[in-house]
Order: C-alpha cells, then sequence, then structure tokens
C-alpha cells in the first residue's frame, strides 16, 4: 500500500498548565489522501487544532510536548526532520489558514507583502511572485487586484480577509490545506460563499482537505469524511454521511441529537391583553452612521422573541439602547405601559429589576476577582428591597439549585468553571432580580453545540415556571427555530421581516430572509447535499 | 497630517506657557527675587538698584507683561556671570549636549533592539537570562555612583582614560558610556516585553506557517509590531538627555547643558537657566513630533 | 474555539487561597525571594534604625577618619570603615536609609493615589474635566521629572516636605496614564456592563469592579517607579540640592565620599551598593509580580516550582 498523503499515527501531546500535565491529544490516528476533504470534528478542548498544529510545528514546547507517535508527510516522517527541512515544507507543501484572520495577518504590512512573502521565502523571484499574487487575488473575488495589494488587514472586511488568507495559503499550490475553524467569525451567508471557494480550489489542484471545526453543518456541507474527537481522543471516524446516519459512539450520538434545528416549531401565542414591552421608531446614530433605523416591536408576557441578523444588523444596539447603555436617538419604548426612555434617573433604577440581559460570552460578563455568591448576592445589594440580608446564603443555594448547579459552588470563581456552567451562574444572577423580560445577546452563541442545548432548556423551563418573557438576540437560525415564538430579522439597522416560526421558516417573504436560510448549513450531509445541487442550479439558471 | 502637526505645536504652546507661568511665579513670589538674581553676597544698594533697573518693584502684572514679552523675543537677559546673552551661552553648550545625547540614543536603541529582540526570542535560556539579569543591574545603577566608580577605576588607577574636558575621543568614552547604562537597561526590558507579546501573537503563527526563518520572522514580522511602545520608551530617555544629562556631565566637566545649568543655579545665574529651559523645551518638542511621524509611518493603522 | 482550547479546561479544581498561592510561588522563585527579603531588611532599618544607631552614626571619632572596611578592631560598627569624620559607615547606612526610603515612599504612595484618583476620573467620565486632567499630565510629562525637580528646589527649600511634593508631582503622570488607558478599556468590558444593568452605581461599579482590575498593575508599576524615585532622589543629593547636611541620604554620603575617591574609595562605595541594591530588587519584585500577577503568565513559575 503506498503512502498516504498525510498520516498522523498514534500522537499524543501534552501540555504544562497551572493544574500539572494535560494530555491535550492521546494516541490520535487519522490520514489524508490527495483531493480528499477531512473534518476533525470537536467541542471546545476537545484537541482538535492540536494535532493540526503538531503537523504545522506550530505548538510552543514548552509549555506543550509530543509525547508519542509520528506524523507522515508522503510517507516521510515530519518530526524527525530539521527544522530547515520543515520550513521548506510549510507554506510550499502544507499550508494553513486560522480562524479570525485579522489577527492572523500581520497588522503593520500589505496584503500584497504579505502574499509575496510566501513565494519569496521558497524561492520565487520576486517579479514572478508579483504577478502571481495578483493573479491569486483575482482568484479568491477580490476586485481591483492590484491597488488592493498596497492596503493593510485592517482596510478590508472580514470574509474578504479570509480569502486574502487563501490566496496566501495557495499561493505555491500546496498538497494540503490545514484550515482551523475557517469560518468560525464569519456571517453565515460569507460562511458560505468562503466554504464554496475552498471546494472550488480544491477541485482545481487536487489538494488535500483537513478542516477543523465545531460545526456539525460545516461536515455536512463539505466532508468526505469526518473525524470526532472528545477529551483528546478520537471516538469515531467514518465517511461523513455514515457516521450522520449510522453514529457507534455515545458522545457522537449526544453531538447529533444535541444539534438544533429539527425541534417543534412553536405555534403562536394566543395574544391575551396589553403587550409587555412596545418599541415605537427606535432610532440610534453613532456620528453620521446610522446603526439603528425605525424599529419597532412588542413583546407579549411568557413570549419569546427572536431577532436575527449578520453583525451590523443593529441587533445588538437594540437590545442596549433598550436596556440604556445607549441613549436613544429617537423612539419610544412602553414597558407596562410607561416610557422607558422617559424615565428619570430614579424611576430607571427601580425599572432595572424588570428588565434583565444575558450577555454573550459569560467569560466576560462574571467579574473574574468576585466569587459565586458575591456575583449571584450583588443584586441584593443594589436593590436590598428584595431580600434581606440573613436570607441571602440561603436563596443563594436555591437559586444554584434551579440552574443546575451545586450549592456550595457559591465559594468558588468563575474561571474555576466550564463555558456552560458560567452562563448557568450568569443565569441565576439574572433571576436574583426577579425579572419579567430577559434580553439574551448571543447567550448560547459561544457555547458548545451540547451545553448550548442545556442552556437552551434551561431558559426555556424558567419561562414556564416563572412566566419570563425573552428577548433572544442570535444570528444561529437553527437555535431560534427551535426557541422562539416570533422571529424578527434584521439588515442593515432596519426591521426587514416579521412574523411567527412557521412563516419566517416555511414561507419567507423578504429576500434577505430566503438568503439567510439558504446560507445556514444543516446538519444532515443528505439534506445538505441537496440544498447544495439546488443552490446550484439557481447559478446555473441565473445569467 | 499637517492639521496634526498644528494640533501639536498648540499642544505644546500650551505647556509652554504653562511653564513660563509657572517659572514665573515661583521666582516671583517665593521671596525676594534680587535673591534668585543675584548672587548671596550682593549688598542691599546693588539689590535696589538691581530691583530699579529690571522693574522689579512694578506691580506683578505689569513685571508679568514685561516678562512674558521678552520670553517672546527670545530676550532672555544677559547670563550676569558670563557678560554675554543667556541664549548664546545656553546655545553654545547645547551642540556639546546634542552631539552627547545623540551618539548615546543611538547606541541604546540599536543596542536594546538587537538584545532584546534575541533575549525574547530565547525566552527562558542562558542568554535571556544573562541578558535580562544585566539589564536589570543597568536599570539599577545610579549614574553618578558609576561615574566616579569609572574614574577611580579607569582614570584614576589604570590611567587609561582621561577624567574631564572634550578633547580627544578619549573623552567621550566615558561619558557616553557612563550614560548608556541606565537607558539600555529600561530599553532592553522594554523590547524583551514587547517582543515577547509580538512573538506570541497570531501573524508570527501565520508566518511559521508559510516557513518562514527565524531572522526574518523576529526582525520583519514581530519586530516592527513591538516597536511602538519602545519608540515611546526611548522617546522619554532622550528627552531627559537633551536636557543634558545633569549629573553625567556635572561629574566629567563635560560643557553641556546639564552641567551650565547646575553651575548657574549654584552661581545664581537666573536668566541662563530660565533661557536654558525653554531650550531644552523647545528641543523636546521637536522630538515628540518626530516620535508621532515615527508611529504613524511604523504603523500603517495611525493616521493622523 | 478559540486558541485556548489546546489546553483542556479543568474546571471545578480545588485552589489554595490567593496569598497561599503568591507565597508558593515566591517561595520557588528563588532570585525573587532573596529581592523580597532584601526590601525587608531594607524597610526594617529604615523604620528602627535611627532609633538603634542614631548615637553611634553621629559621633565623631578622629582616630577613625577614613578607617579603611574589614578591620574588625574599631567593632563591628566599622566593618564597612569610617567616613572623613571617623564616622562609622555601617551605621550611617543603616541610618540614611530612613530619609532615603521615606522619601521614595511618601513620593510614591502620593503619586500613585493623586494620579489613579485623577486617571479613574478622567478614564470613566466624558467631562471637560477629564479633558484638563489629560493636558495637565501632558504639560508634566513634556519635562524630565530631574529638571523639574532641580528648578522647583532652586526655588523653594530643599527640605524633605518639598522633595517628596516636587517628586510626586513628576510622577503622577505615569499613574494617571496607565490607570485611564486600563479604565477606558475596563469600562467596556460585559461585566461592567451587566453591573450597569442591574442598576449598580457610578460608586459601586468604580471601586466594586474596576479598582480591583487595575491594582495590580498599579502595584507593579509602584514598585518600579520607588526604583526610579530613590535614584531621582539620590541625584538630587549628590548634586547638592536634595536634601542637605547634617540630614544623611544614601545619595548624599556618595557626594561627601567623592573628595576622598582616590585615598578612601569605600565612602563613596558603601552607600552607592545600598543604593544599587535596593534599586536592583524592587525591579525584580516588579519583575515577579508582572508575571505572578498575571494568570495568563503564571504557569511559568508554578512549572518552574515543580521540578524544584
Amino acid at each position: 500500500m503506498s503512502a498516504h498523503l498525510l498520516e498522523v499515527r498514534d500522537l499524543s501531546v501534552e501540555f504544562h498548565t497551572v493544574h500539572g500535565q494535560v494530555k491535550a491529544v492521546q494516541s490520535v490516528s487519522f490520514h489524508l489522501d490527495p483531493g480528499e476533504t477531512l473534518v476533525i470534528l470537536g467541542e471546545s478542548g476537545s484537541g482538535k487544532s492540536v494535532s493540526a498544529s503538531a503537523v504545522m510545528n506550530l505548538i510552543d514546547m514548552p509549555p506543550g510536548e509530543i509525547t508519542s507517535g509520528e506524523v507522515l508527510y508522503r510517507g516521510k516522517s515530519l518530526l524527525d526532520m530539521t527544522g530547515e527541512e520543515r520550513r521548506a515544507i510549510n507554506g510550499a507543501k502544507i499550508a494553513m489558514i486560522f480562524q479570525d484572520p485579522l489577527a492572523h495577518l500581520n497588522p503593520v504590512y500589505s496584503v500584497g507583502w504579505q502574499i509575496i512573502e510566501m513565494m519569496t521565502t521558497h524561492g520565487m523571484p520576486s517579479d514572478q511572485a508579483k504577478q502571481r499574487a495578483i493573479e491569486l487575488l483575482l482568484r479568491v473575488g477580490i476586485p481591483d487586484p492590484e491597488s488592493r495589494m498596497r492596503a493593510y488587514p485592517h482596510q478590508f472586511s472580514g470574509g474578504q480577509r479570509q480569502r486574502l488568507m487563501i490566496a496566501m495559503a495557495l499561493a505555491l499550490k500546496p498538497d494540503i490545506l490545514i484550515a482551523d475553524e475557517p469560518t468560525t467569525a464569519l456571517d453565515v451567508t460569507v460562511q458560505a460563499q468562503i466554504l464554496a471557494l475552498l471546494k472550488e480550489l480544491q477541485a482545481e489542484t487536487g489538494m488535500g482537505l483537513l478542516l477543523i471545526t465545531h460545526d456539525l453543518g460545516v461536515v455536512a456541507e463539505v466532508a468526505d469524511n469526518v473525524v470526532v474527537m472528545n477529551a483528546g481522543e478520537i471516538v469515531e471516524s467514518g465517511p461523513a454521511g455514515e457516521v450522520y446516519a449510522n453514529p457507534q459512539h455515545p458522545y457522537t450520538k449526544r453531538l447529533i441529537a444535541s444539534a438544533p434545528g429539527r425541534g417543534e416549531m412553536a405555534e403562536p401565542v394566543k395574544a391575551p391583553g396589553e403587550p409587555l414591552l412596545r418599541l415605537e421608531g427606535l432610532s440610534k446614530s453613532f456620528g453620521k452612521f446610522e446603526a439603528l433605523k425605525d424599529a419597532s416591536l412588542t413583546v407579549m408576557p411568557g413570549e419569546i422573541v427572536a431577532i436575527v441578523g449578520e453583525s451590523g444588523s443593529g441587533k445588538s444596539t437594540l437590545a442596549k439602547t433598550l436596556l440604556r447603555l445607549e441613549e436613544p436617538t429617537s423612539g419610544e419604548a412602553f414597558y407596562k405601559g410607561r416610557d422607558l426612555f422617559k424615565m428619570s434617573q430614579k424611576e430607571l433604577f427601580g425599572m432595572r429589576r424588570d428588565i434583565q440581559m444575558v450577555f454573550q460570552d459569560p467569560t466576560q460578563s462574571l467579574n473574574p476577582r468576585m466569587s459565586v455568591y458575591d456575583l449571584i448576592s450583588e443584586a441584593w445589594v443594589i436593590h436590598p428591597e428584595i431580600l434581606p440580608k440573613p436570607k441571602w446564603r440561603e436563596r443563594v443555594a436555591e437559586l444554584l439549585g434551579l440552574v443546575g448547579l451545586s450549592p456550595d459552588h457559591a465559594r468558588r470563581y468563575p474561571h474555576q468553571f466550564s463555558g456552560g456552567q458560567r452562563q448557568r451562574i450568569a443565569i441565576a444572577r439574572v433571576l436574583a432580580l426577579e425579572p419579567k423580560l430577559v434580553v439574551c445577546d448571543e447567550a448560547v452563541s459561544a457555547l458548545d453545540v451540547s451545553i448550548q442545548a442545556q442552556v437552551i432548556d434551561l431558559l426555556d423551563g424558567l419561562r414556564r415556571d416563572f412566566g419570563l418573557s425573552y428577548i433572544f438576540i442570535a444570528h444561529d437560525l437553527p437555535v431560534v427555530r427551535d426557541f422562539a415564538d416570533r422571529v424578527v430579522v434584521m439588515q442593515g439597522g432596519r426591521i426587514v421581516e416579521e412574523g411567527t416560526v412557521r412563516q419566517i421558516f416555511e414561507a419567507p417573504r423578504n429576500d434577505y430572509t430566503r438568503a439567510l436560510l439558504a446560507a445556514s448549513l444543516d446538519p444532515d450531509p443528505e439534506v445538505q447535499a441537496k440544498r447544495r445541487a439546488a443552490r446550484l442550479e439557481l447559478e446555473v439558471l441565473r445569467p | 497630517m499637517r492639521h496634526f502637526i498644528g494640533k501639536r505645536a498648540f499642544a505644546s504652546a500650551l505647556s509652554l506657557i504653562g511653564l513660563i507661568v509657572l517659572v514665573f511665579f515661583l521666582s516671583r513670589l517665593t521671596g525676594d527675587p534680587t535673591a534668585l538674581f543675584l548672587p548671596l553676597d550682593a549688598s542691599l544698594e546693588s539689590r535696589e538698584r538691581f530691583r530699579e533697573l529690571h522693574g522689579l518693584n512694578d506691580p506683578i502684572i505689569v513685571q508679568f507683561g514685561h516678562y512674558v514679552w521678552d520670553v517672546l523675543n527670545l530676550d532672555f537677559g544677559d547670563s550676569i556671570r558670563k557678560a554675554r546673552p543667556a541664549l548664546e551661552v545656553v546655545l553654545s553648550a547645547f551642540q556639546w549636549t546634542l552631539i552627547l545625547a545623540l551618539t548615546t540614543v543611538f547606541l541604546v536603541t540599536v543596542a536594546a533592539i538587537i538584545i532584546g529582540s534575541l533575549a525574547a526570542f530565547y525566552a527562558g535560556g542562558v542568554f535571556d537570562r544573562i541578558a535580562t539579569f544585566l539589564s536589570l543591574i543597568g536599570a539599577s545603577a545610579p549614574d553618578f555612583w558609576i561615574a566616579i566608580v569609572a574614574i577611580v577605576l579607569f582614570s584614576v588607577n589604570l590611567g587609561w582614560l582621561p577624567t574631564s574636558g572634550t578633547g580627544t575621543i578619549w573623552h567621550w568614552v566615558m561619558p557616553i558610556a557612563v550614560l548608556f547604562i541606565r537607558p539600555f537597561g529600561l530599553a532592553l526590558q522594554v523590547v524583551r516585553g514587547s517582543m515577547i507579546t509580538a512573538l506570541s501573537s497570531a501573524y508570527v503563527k501565520t508566518a511559521r506557517a508559510k516557513g518562514v526563518k527565524a531572522s526574518p520572522i523576529i526582525f520583519v514580522h514581530a519586530l516592527r509590531n513591538a516597536l511602538l511602545p519602545v519608540i515611546t520608551v526611548i522617546g522619554d530617555l532622550a528627552a531627559g538627555m537633551l536636557n543634558g544629562a545633569v549629573v553625567v556631565e556635572t561629574i566629567f566637566g563635560f560643557p553641556g547643558v546639564g552641567k551650565l545649568m547646575i553651575d548657574s543655579i549654584l552661581q545664581r545665574d537666573f536668566t541662563v537657566v530660565l533661557a536654558a529651559i525653554m531650550v531644552s523645551a523647545m528641543a523636546i518638542f521637536l522630538m515628540n513630533l518626530l516620535i508621532d511621524i515615527a508611529y504613524s509611518v511604523l504603523d500603517p493603522r495611525i493616521r493622523y | 474555539m478559540t486558541d485556548t482550547d489546546q489546553i483542556p479546561d479543568k474546571a471545578l479544581e480545588k485552589e489554595p487561597n490567593a496569598f497561599a498561592q503568591m507565597m508558593r510561588m515566591l517561595w520557588h522563585d528563588k532570585v525573587a525571594l532573596v529581592a523580597v527579603i532584601f526590601l525587608i531588611i531594607v524597610a526594617f532599618c529604615a523604620i528602627f534604625g535611627p532609633w538603634l544607631l542614631d548615637a553611634a552614626a553621629t559621633k565623631q571619632n578622629l582616630r577613625g577618619r577614613n578607617s579603611p572596611p574589614f578591620d574588625m578592631a574599631k567593632g563591628w560598627l566599622f566593618v564597612l570603615g569610617g567616613d572623613a569624620l571617623g564616622r562609622p559607615l555601617f551605621a550611617r547606612i543603616i541610618v540614611a536609609a530612613s530619609n532615603t526610603i521615606m522619601v521614595a515612599t511618601g513620593a510614591v504612595l502620593c503619586s500613585m493615589v493623586i494620579g489613579s484618583t485623577l486617571g479613574l476620573i478622567a478614564g470613566y467620565t466624558k467631562t471637560r474635566a477629564s479633558q484638563i486632567i489629560l493636558r495637565l499630565a501632558d504639560v508634566i510629562m513634556s519635562f524630565p521629572s530631574l529638571l523639574l525637580a532641580v528648578i522647583v528646589l532652586y526655588m523653594l527649600s530643599p527640605s524633605v516636605t518639598n522633595i517628596i511634593i516636587v517628586l510626586a508631582i513628576t510622577r503622577i503622570p505615569i499613574y494617571l496614564r496607565t490607570t485611564r488607558a486600563e479604565v477606558l478599556e475596563i469600562r467596556e468590558r460585559m461585566f461592567v456592563q451587566a453591573a450597569r444593568v442591574m442598576g449598580a452605581s457610578d460608586m459601586r461599579i468604580i471601586f466594586r469592579h474596576i479598582l480591583p482590575v487595575v491594582f495590580p498593575t498599579l502595584l507593579t508599576i509602584a514598585t518600579l517607579d520607588f526604583a526610579f524615585v530613590m535614584l531621582a532622589e539620590s541625584a538630587l543629593s549628590f548634586l547638592g540640592i536634595g536634601i542637605q547636611p547634617p540630614e544623611i541620604t544614601w545619595g548624599l554620603m556618595v557626594s561627601q565620599g567623592r573628595p576622598y575617591l582616590t585615598n578612601a574609595w569605600w565612602l563613596s562605595f558603601w552607600p552607592g551598593l545600598a543604593i544599587i541594591l535596593t534599586t536592583l530588587s524592587l525591579n525584580l519584585v516588579s519583575n515577579w509580580m508582572r508575571i505572578a500577577l498575571d494568570p495568563v503568565q503564571r504557569w511559568r513559575l508554578e512549572i518552574k516550582g515543580k521540578k524544584q
């Protein structure tokens, strides 16, 4: 049997940390052949990036250490090579692109310089390299490449930056492209374009693509074969369709089961009486930039209203203005009939109890220097009328129980918890104020899929038990589909469509809503294959 | 860019006005001004004559007007000790300081950047530890102490180098060397810290994935990003030296602005002190402007 | 999903309290440990030195004039030799520690408290006041501290209080700028926004949420600045415009020994060494704190500990 293009055998990597040696990757083996797309799927902490870093010689040692195994490129052992030999392979034979291209492009050099450097480093004369760089920019869809060569990374959009990274990685027609979460920070529509571009380029060059992701939808869209990792070990591998249709390992089963987007859609709430919150013509400008234009919406008691849109759509500005973290330029917001924007500081203080917010990233929304007890009881320090001090300890324990944590967690600090647990603490803090309306700003998007499902369940249970209403801001359509009663779609600061979940997902009227739905990825490879075919057909028909 | 220079000039003008006002009121309101301008043993009559001559008996606001007018015309009066215009005295001393300061700053910058970058690249290794320790000692050393120890060692005991003056190139060795030590120690720390951050950044990871060699990674990819804080610190150090390395110039009898200022203070030659302050302030303003321009050259994200 | 996922987070692991952890890290870093111990000794000398040895340090002894060091015949106080008036150098250095440390402590405390308060105001509010504060800092910053001190001390009398005030003023901008920069960043962090959504007052946000995050940085700077202020004070004393005799500081002692350099080097050498060792220790401790107080870099100290 001839050698694979890339083969990783029995690889183990350890890291020195505050808590001692941590096994990041244990006995991992996989291989990649020309023209194949292999996806490593795993949640945060699964070690999925580490094995790719080992291939590229990017693990910092110390604190990292490769304790066993080998990495073979066309049968030659990479780990036994000298630094010089590995440098000759990096970029020329095996190239890599990353999540967050803004951080991964050097901010002080022009993009043209950086792409040319890839080629001159491996011996191409600079005039030839310049010619090729212009071709590459054109190929990845950067308009006006000759003048854009001289621009700097901060002068491009997020999607364009990833295209630049791809142009740079493919400059020398490498045999292997490693893509580490290449579309994670991007909007869904841009994500679809980038994935399509990668597949096109792969078809042109016949390279092997090793893609690392946490997203089942990305697997369904691009993967030939998939490797599922959990806690540093490979739990399952095989052809993508087969693994999805017939998962063997309990972890894979759980992962697939918790993928959102296939639950029952909520039936419209029969709205009795007064709305809890009514926004009228809300606008917010930052200087000349209009972030929010004439937005109106209502929330009924006990209702979940989702606001979906891509970055820059104004959905977060809406939330911040509603909570008076930003002052509106114009508009009204009636909460139980009283205008929030006309309230004095004192009235507003009383209102703070009723409307609360759960933030996107619990690592940042919890003060790292406060214990869980301090974090939750701060609500009562600020609003002492809620609960007399002697009862605080008991109530903190009760709230922790309510969100699925144990009462003796109260003494610990946020960094001692996992991401999902931290978001539970943030929710307990919100509940301490006994609010009526909770604004969730991308509250589950930073969490792993399996954790996401648990937190959504928790929020849903709290609605049933306490009659809470939610404004649920998200960019992830499948989550919204399962959770919301009504959906508001925003684009460029405006509300472009509004309706019940069923209306939006089954009969969207607005073009943008349709584009969003078409770009969102389904975890089922078969469904995704059909959508891809449909998309191609559209493209063929279009001209 | 022109708008920016204008803004900076305005800010510096404000600073200068603040300084002018401060010096005036400190000199007039903290006791007898003649005590500042005249020798300590001046007779009562000569003090009175001085008052008459310089209008010190006028109302304070009139005096302030005269003072500001003179300063704006760069007329600081004559040096009492040297019987020459104070500005002339200061400018002739300033050229010596300029040469001394620029040479030292240049050496500090080059040495700190090369050694600091390598220390950051080999962070935790032997080279890094030696460099860090030496730079810490350098940053901790009182320059006056180093200077006199150096004189005892190289001039008195070994007789290799002259103790003071500016005659030959050998006269420059000790002042520059002593002046070099502390700024070098401080700058090296900043270069190292800044380079460690730059070397652990995502774009360096990209460069490694591209197969770029170690030396371009250090000196091309990381260094340019790491230079901004370094330039700030070197600017501060250079400003300190432009003002005359008071201590070093005094000890080595070097005829620069620092020594001139201390001598003038001890000899109660206030006009010279004032002129020296203004000249230094102007020099520092120009240098700060150069630093701001260097920022925007190094980092395309900074546009004024 | 991010780079940190290379290291799986071990949630819910037991951790000892912060102080014990700091002590353990200090114990493992022997260089920093020695520096801390040396600083404790210096502090002890500064507090109790004048009280214990003042008489011995001022008593003139003509037979001990410029007596060389390491000669135990005249008693242990003369272990570092005697000065031009036959006073024991060892005792004088210990007594001089008091003034040296007092000036530095006073100046650092004043500049830190005033500077960080102004920095909090300038960073937290967007009023005209914050603009004026920044302008003032620029004015002070544009003149090197030593020069400003020279001018002011020329016109005012060089008493301990005046020196503290002058040095404090020149160092205020450092704290002001650092605090402001950090506050500008922290006030946009989500936990501050979360507190605002809960209805927390500005005072509560500043003292409960912002200050505790800024404080470690301030402490690190203050340690480094202590060394800087000490050197500045010594230089002023050396130039003769700092603290005046019969008070003594280390810088003044170096200056007083200068005329005897050729035949009695120890007069200037020992006090200079005291300055160097103290500032070096402060620099070492500051470096160590920068790592120990930074959760991202802390592992470096922890690992070193495990190997030993």
